[in-house]
Order: structure tokens, then C-alpha cells, then sequence
């Protein structure tokens, strides 16, 4: 820490102060894992910070992460992830592929009741399928179903699925929020869902937390569902507070208002420096995870100096990603070598890389014919100084920076940079989606699924599309279809690995790195056990000893 | 007058007419569209047909003019529209819901910048260059440069993180429910303390100056000197003669700045986790979530005219000279 701060005499003190006379110390736990001996207890309220206000509680119809967060907790799908990102069964008990992988039998829980009290039931599965692809429902999940032929609930409590073709995602797709046809039915035949007053309040779920309030832009609350099917949660009551700023979050954190950074978690520069002093490692657990999304530099493939294989690769060489990332993240995130996360099923460790390396980068630049340079040091090829502008989004600090130092980097090599940073929505429609871009630092989260035919098919370059680079490999297609045409994991690893070894070797994109999560959460939560699959897969287990219980409510 | 104040009720009409159709085209003209699901890094499908069928039912798929016409067809109805974000809700429920608080924090700053302002402006005019000018002048400069977001951060830290007096954020705290009545009001008043102080401090600095200023013109007036020669006491020359006749020009200000009530600051609102009408704004203007958008200028217009209006009214109810001149010299 080489800044002086006037302030942190002062604030260690009345820190300590307030930490004497506060009921905070127990000594008796494992600050890593949260453990402790005692067996969990009901109460206590839970106050978490969501950055962006929800926009809505039906979160089928939804995008935005804030309403996803509490949407998880008042749903349920038929299927989640467990600590280790494999699938289980939620709302199912337990289902069967057929051989062709064509066939799907879920048999589900009998015990489960709707928050108003009505039996959950294989219709409400068939019901929420059909609202998933009714036309007039503005879902953006509708593509997880296209490929299903039929939905069929046999019985009260088993459910059939029939598949046209076999569906990589079949049974990843099933975890999608379950809605209640006795109340949602005649929303769905109008096209209405978005109005319904159950987006608004009063959502009906199956999850263990039940909704109580929602005041705009200031707070959401929950309360534990008693007849929850997996057992009552310890935490009786949930406050998602709306904080739009990060600072003030951690001020919250500091001044223990909150006892959550929120889903997102703390900045770097927060979790490094800021938040290491000794009253927050008592108050707050800290935690760091690979998140599910990594920044990339992407290039425009139609633009014949980038169509090159070589001048894409001699960027990679001459970008030193470990440095990279102690500058914007301050070391908190692992380098990326293709669009899967380190130490997942699908990741392939054994492709090829490129190690930060200038001598190599000006070979492979010369070799694509950028050898002369102009009196400004730039290179030069058929008269055409090598210039082009990067560009990004605004509102992300992070990816202003990378976009600095890859201008610094690529300067070394003889090539100029200017970055150009546009609102969102402007530079989605009039410089993605027109295909009028010359390079961008954007980021791409990845899904659960190795899937990402949506990302890298060829097929999928037109203007609404999402390979936005226009990548164009036929063996990467090859891959791609035959990955996701199995649900047999060994073999599509097979794909997978291969598709990988494709995208190394081309550098479609410079894959930077994979950013880590860095959620804190109050000391005093037990129960947390931190995954490969984040911190709040278990959730429902968290709870405060009776002599921590901070808030008497509930 | 009643005639005047009818004519100009009548030519409003037209400026906002004039004023909803340039708003309108500016905002339908920016890039985006608020049919465009799953914004951001996140690999969803976009699906076209989805997006047609929105379009179709926001009516965007039509030209521009059909829709402003649509659009104030409804308006004259005083129906503002269904909201484009997910939502779905009425205009008229998500300005309603957000007004109150801001309306709340804009006038208690208003009516606190007033009551100091003018007592330091006449002050500093009185004793002009003494000390208590130079420092209020000081405080001026330091008032207009300090940046609200800094100075809120600042703020909280002391306030709320060192000495733990004053909540940091929010308007309740998360227990509220479970205080009693008079702990929930004082709960309530202690979560606008600070925002009210950051919202002041910028303020009062613009105020006190401008009173400082006109209070300095009016005391070399040569009534001024009349009142003195006829023996009147300092206080009844400074308090009653010249005061009033230097509160002329803070009336116009006074009215200009009402429309601002409804505004809303998005930095404060933002930083101090306040729900209110900027953040309504702004977000509003991110999602391309026109309705909503229209519907606050609709209403921030209509304001912005009724207050001139106001403002030139009183104007000539508070000084004599503006009276006689109209009645003179009307048309």
C-alpha cells in the first residue's frame, strides 16, 4: 500500500472503538469456508445490494441480472446446478434420456405447493413450455425449446418431452423458472404476461422464499417459505437494497448497513486495497471465484488486414495478458486461452498459446507483409499506414483500460490505436450491428453449457446475430453441430476439445482473461461453501447462530 | 390582467406543442430500440420474430409522424401510456411513485437555501469587503467547485461510516417496519439529512451571491439615500426599503427554478440510493423507454411555462413601476 491515507488512523481507531463494544467476536470460526460447529438456526435478516433496480418479477420475460437474482429465489426450475456446476434435480426428482437422445422423462416431486397454496403439477410444466414459445410472449428463451417437439405431462407427476433432433441443452434448458398456470393462463393467451399484476407483485413460485414488497428503485424484500419442498430456509428474510453506486455499497458494507456487495461483489481496487484492513476481514468473509464471463479484443474478419491469420496472432504474442490483468484487475482474474473457464468439463488446457513475445509478433507481422515503416514509426503496406480504432462501450471503466494498454502494446509493434468509447445502445446499432467496426473490447458471458453455436457458427453473422465478428470456420461448424447434437458428455468433449485447439490456432479473437468474482458477505452468515459454482448455490442453507442474529424480524 | 394572463395561457398551447414534437423526433431519432431483449454480454438469441411483434405493439413499426400523432392523440386524453420496460406499467404510476421524494427533497433544499441565502447575500452586500463577505466569498468559490458526488462521499464517510451518526443511503432503514411510529419519522428524516446537505451547499452558493448582487445595486439608489437623509433608522433602510426592492430579481429566479423541483438530481439520487425522478430519467433514457421519457418532458414543460407564466405575473403584483409601465404603455 503506497498511498498515505490522513483518514485510516482515524478510522482504525473508531473501528476498534465500536468493535470492542459490539457482540461481533467469535473466535470459534474457519474465516475461509464460514464453517462453524452448531448445528443452523432459524432468523435473521439477510440484507444484499443490487446495483440496478429489477424490472419486473416473472423473470421468463425478463434480461437483467438484478431481476434474475430474485427471481431465482421465488422459483424454481426443474433441474439446477450444484456446487460443482453438475445438474440436479429441483423441481424433478429424477429423469431418464432415451439412447437416441430424443426422449426425456422427468418423474417430479409430489410435495411441491405453489406459494397460494395450490399442488404444483406436470401441467404447470406443459404450461410454461407453451408460454415459452407462444409468439406473443417477449421471452428471450424461446430458442432452449425450439427443438422440442412435444410436451406431454403422463401423469400429475411425470412429464414426457420428445426432441425433433437430439439437444445438447435439453436438459440444461429444463432449469428455466416454472410458472403457475392457474394464475398466469389468461395473461399468456392475450400476450399480456409482461402486465400481469404478478410481474408487478404478489409473484406465485415454487422457490423457498416467498415475495413481500417491492418499492421501485429502493428495496425488495422476501421471507422464508414455510412449506418450502426443500425445507424452510434459515435466513427468514431477504432485503435486496438498490444502491446504484459501488462507493456507496462499500461505505454501506463499512458502516455495516448491508451484508452483501451484492451478486457482482466488491471492484478490485476494493477487495485489494480498500477492504484489507483488520475490522472488515472480522466483519466480512471474502470471497474469490472465476466469474462466468471473459473480455476479449475482437476484430472485424471482413476487414482484409485482420482477415489475416497472422496479424491477429502477432497481436496476441504482443498483448502481455499477465500484466494486463495486474493493471485493470489487479491481478484478480486468470488469462484466458479460448471461451471456456479454466476448470470446467469442456476447458481443453492443452492448446496452443501465445506467450507474450514481441521478436515473434514482428516476424509474423512481416510475414503478412507489414515490414516498411513510415517516418512515424507506423507500418506500412502497400501505402496503408496500419491504423485502425478500437472501440467499446461506456460505463465500463475496466474496458477503457484494456482498451489503453492494448494501444500502448500494439504501439511497440508499429501499429496505431486511437479508442473511441460509445453509449451502449448506439454502439450496438451503429457500429456492431452494421458491421462498421474496425476492433472492440467487449466481453462475453458464457453459459453453463459448452454450447456456443450462437457465438461462432457461420451461420450466425447477420445483423441480430451474435457471431458479430462474422468467424468463419467450416471445421469450427463441424464441431459446433456435432456438440451440441449429443447429451453424452464424454463425447461431446471430444468436440469441444478440438473446437478449442480451431479457435487457438485462428485467434478469431485475442481471448484476454476470465475476471474473478469478488463477493463479500457478513461474518456472522455460516453455511457458505465456496465452489466452482460461486458462493450462492446454497443459499437456502445460510444462517446465523442465535447469538449473532442481528435483526429480530422473523 | 386577467386578459394578459389568458393570452398567454392560449400561446403556451402551440410552444408545447412545438416543444413535445422536437423532443419527441430527437429522442425516436437516437440509436437503439427498446425491442432490442437481452442487452449486454450475455449470449441470448435475439429473436426476430419477438422483436417484430414488439415493435407492433408499441407501434413503432409505423412512421414517425403517425406515432407523435398517436402519441398526443392519447396525450390530450391525459393518457401518458404504458411504459416500454418490462414493467409494463402506466406513466403516470412510475412518475407518481417517484415524485413525491423528490418533490419532498427539491423544496425543503429550496425553502433552506431561501432562509440563508438572502440573510447572507444582504449581509455580505451591507458589509461589503468586511470579513464576514470575504468568507462567506470564499465559501462561494468553494460551494460552486465542489463536486456534488465528493462531497456527498466525504459526507458519508465522516457521518456515517466514522462517527456512525446519520444512515448513509436510502430513505429507511431495512428494520423500518419494525420501529415505532415516532422512531420510523425520525429514521425517515435522519436518511435526508445528508442529501438535503449536498443538495444545499451548491445551491446556496449561486443564491447568496446573486442576492449579494442585487442588494449591492439597490442600497446606491438614491431612494436609498432619501430614506437615510429623512433620519430613518439603518435597519428600517436596509430591512424594509431596500430589501424588498432587491427581492424583485430572486422572484424571477425563484420562478425559473420551480420546474427544477420535479428534476431531481441524477449524481445525488444515485450516490445516496434515493428513488426519485432523476434515476426515473435516466434510466428511462438508457432503455429508450419513450413513453416515460415523453411523459417527464411533458410534464417538466408544462411546468417550465406555468412558472414563467407565474413568475411575470408577480413580478408586476411585487413592483409598482412594472405596473404603471404596462398600463401605459399597453398595446
Amino acid at each position: 500500500m503506497s498511498r498515505r491515507d490522513p483518514w485510516r488512523l482515524v478510522r482504525l481507531l473508531v473501528v476498534l472503538a465500536l468493535a470492542g463494544c459490539g457482540g461481533e467476536a467469535d473466535s470459534a470460526v474457519d474465516h475461509v469456508t464460514g464453517q462453524s460447529a452448531g448445528k443452523p438456526v432459524h432468523g435473521d435478516t439477510f440484507i444484499d445490494a443490487l446495483t440496478g433496480n429489477i424490472s419486473g418479477l416473472i423473470p421468463n420475460v425478463l434480461t437483467d441480472s438484478a431481476s434474475f437474482e430474485v427471481g431465482s429465489l421465488i422459483y424454481s426450475g426443474l433441474v439446477t446446478r450444484d456446487k460443482d456446476l453438475n445438474l440436479i434435480g429441483e423441481l424433478a426428482e429424477s429423469w431418464e434420456f432415451s439412447r437416441d437422445c430424443l426422449d426425456l422423462t422427468f418423474r417430479l416431486r409430489r410435495n411441491v405447493r405453489w406459494h397460494d397454496g395450490r399442488a404444483f403439477t406436470a401441467d404447470d410444466v406443459v404450461f410454461t413450455y407453451e408460454t415459452m414459445i407462444n409468439p406473443k410472449t417477449p421471452t428471450a428463451y424461446r430458442e432452449d425449446f425450439r427443438a422440442v417437439s412435444a410436451v406431454e405431462a403422463v401423469d400429475p407427476f411425470t412429464l414426457h418431452v420428445r426432441y425433433n433432433r437430439p439437444y445438447a441443452k435439453a436438459l440444461q434448458s429444463w432449469s428455466t423458472w416454472i410458472l403457475p398456470r392457474h394464475v398466469l393462463e389468461s395473461y399468456v393467451r392475450e400476450g399480456r404476461l409482461r402486465e400481469a399484476p404478478q410481474n408487478r407483485s404478489n409473484p406465485v413460485g415454487t422457490g423457498p422464499y416467498r415475495f413481500s414488497e417491492w418499492k421501485p428503485g429502493e428495496k425488495v424484500v422476501l421471507v422464508a417459505n414455510p412449506d418450502y419442498f426443500g425445507g424452510r430456509p434459515y435466513l427468514s428474510r431477504i432485503v435486496y437494497r438498490i444502491i446504484p453506486s459501488q462507493a456507496t455499497i462499500f461505505l454501506e458494507l463499512k458502516a455495516k448497513g448491508v451484508d452483501s456487495a451484492g451478486p457482482a461483489g466488491l471492484t478490485a481496487l476494493q477487495f485489494k486495497r480498500q477492504a484489507d484492513f483488520p475490522a472488515f476481514r472480522k466483519a466480512y468473509n471474502k470471497f474469490q471465484y472465476q466469474a462466468n464471463a471473459y473480455t476479449y479484443l475482437g476484430f472485424n474478419l471482413s476487414d482484409p488486414r485482420f482477415a489475416d491469420r497472422r496479424v491477429r496472432q502477432a497481436f496476441a504474442h504482443a498483448i502481455n495478458k499477465r500484466e494486463l490483468i495486474d493493471g485493470v484487475r489487479l491481478g484478480l482474474g486468470r488469462e484466458a486461452t479460448g471461451p471456456y473457464k479454466p476448470g470446467t468439463w469442456a476447458y481443453n488446457p492443452n492448446v496452443r498459446t501465445y506467450p507474450y513475445d514481441m521478436a515473434r509478433a514482428r516476424e509474423l507481422l512481416a510475414a503478412a507483409g507489414w515490414r516498411q515503416r513510415n517516418a512515424d514509426g507506423i507500418l506500412v503496406k502497400d501505402g496503408q499506414p496500419f491504423a485502425f480504432v478500437l472501440r467499446t462501450n461506456q460505463g465500463n471503466d475496466e474496458r477503457r483500460k484494456v482498451a489503453e494498454i492494448v494501444q500502448a502494446s500494439l504501439k511497440d509493434l508499429g501499429v496505431r490505436v486511437d479508442i473511441q468509447v460509445i453509449e451502449w445502445a448506439s454502439f450496438l446499432k451503429e457500429y456492431i450491428k452494421k458491421k462498421r467496426f474496425e476492433a472492440i473490447i467487449l466481453g462475453w458471458g458464457i453459459g453453463l453449457d459448452p454450447d456456443q453455436y450462437e457465438v461462432w457458427h457461420s451461420s450466425k453473422t447477420g445483423p441480430d446475430d451474435l457471431n458479430r465478428i462474422g468467424y468463419a470456420n467450416p471445421e469450427a461448424d463441424e464441431m459446433l453441430e456435432k456438440g451440441r447434437a449429443s447429451c453424452v458428455e464424454a463425447a461431446r468433449k471430444k468436440y469441444y476439445d478440438r473446437f478449442q485447439e480451431i479457435l487457438a490456432e485462428d485467434q478469431p479473437i485475442v481471448f484476454l482473461y476470465f475476471r474473478d468474482a469478488l463477493p463479500v458477505i457478513s461474518s456472522r452468515i455460516r453455511g457458505i461453501i465456496p465452489s466452482p459454482n460461486g458462493i450462492r448455490h446454497n443459499f437456502n442453507e445460510w444462517y446465523v447462530p442465535k447469538p449473532l442474529q442481528r435483526y429480530t424480524a422473523g | 390582467m386577467l386578459g394578459y394572463a389568458l393570452r398567454r395561457l392560449v400561446l403556451a398551447i402551440p410552444l408545447l406543442i412545438g416543444i413535445t414534437l422536437i423532443s419527441f423526433s430527437v429522442i425516436h431519432l437516437a440509436p437503439g430500440e427498446p425491442t432490442e431483449l437481452g442487452t449486454g454480454d450475455t449470449p441470448i438469441q435475439s429473436d426476430r420474430e419477438v422483436r417484430e411483434r414488439l415493435r407492433q405493439m408499441y407501434g413503432l413499426d409505423k412512421p414517425l409522424h403517425v406515432q407523435y400523432w398517436n402519441w398526443l392523440a392519447r396525450l390530450v386524453q391525459l393518457d401518458f401510456g404504458r411504459s416500454f420496460s418490462p414493467d409494463a406499467r402506466p406513466v403516470l404510476q412510475k412518475i407518481g411513485e417517484r415524485l413525491p421524494v423528490t418533490l419532498l427533497l427539491n423544496v425543503v433544499e429550496m425553502m433552506i437555501i431561501v432562509a440563508l441565502a438572502i440573510p447572507i447575500g444582504v449581509f455580505s452586500a451591507t458589509r461589503q469587503y468586511s470579513k464576514f463577505d470575504k468568507i462567506t466569498t470564499i465559501f462561494v468559490f468553494v460551494g460552486f467547485a465542489t463536486p456534488d458526488f465528493w462531497l456527498a462521499l466525504m459526507l458519508m464517510i465522516l457521518f456515517g461510516v466514522q462517527l456512525g451518526w446519520l444512515p448513509i443511503s436510502g430513505l429507511r432503514s431495512p428494520t423500518w417496519e419494525y420501529l415505532s411510529f415516532w422512531r420510523q419519522q425520525w429514521d425517515f428524516v435522519g436518511h435526508l439529512i445528508l442529501p438535503i446537505l449536498v443538495a444545499t451547499f451548491g445551491g446556496l452558493a449561486g443564491f447568496s451571491r446573486y442576492m449579494r448582487q442585487s442588494m449591492l445595486e439597490v442600497v446606491r439608489q438614491d431612494y436609498i439615500q432619501s430614506a437615510r437623509a429623512k433620519g430613518l433608522a439603518e435597519s428600517v433602510v436596509i430591512g424594509k426599503h431596500a430589501l424588498r426592492n432587491a427581492l424583485l430579481p430572486i422572484v424571477t429566479v425563484l420562478g425559473l427554478s420551480l420546474p427544477g423541483l420535479i428534476g431531481g438530481s441524477v449524481i445525488v439520487e444515485s450516490i445516496f440510493a434515493i428513488p426519485g425522478m432523476g434515476q426515473l430519467m435516466v434510466q428511462a433514457v438508457f432503455e429508450r423507454d419513450y413513453p416515460v421519457i415523453m411523459g417527464n418532458l411533458v410534464i417538466v414543460a408544462t411546468l417550465t411555462l406555468g412558472a414563467n407564466l407565474i413568475a411575470d405575473l408577480t413580478y408586476s403584483l411585487v413592483d409598482p413601476r412594472i405596473r404603471v409601465a404596462a398600463r401605459r404603455g399597453r398595446r
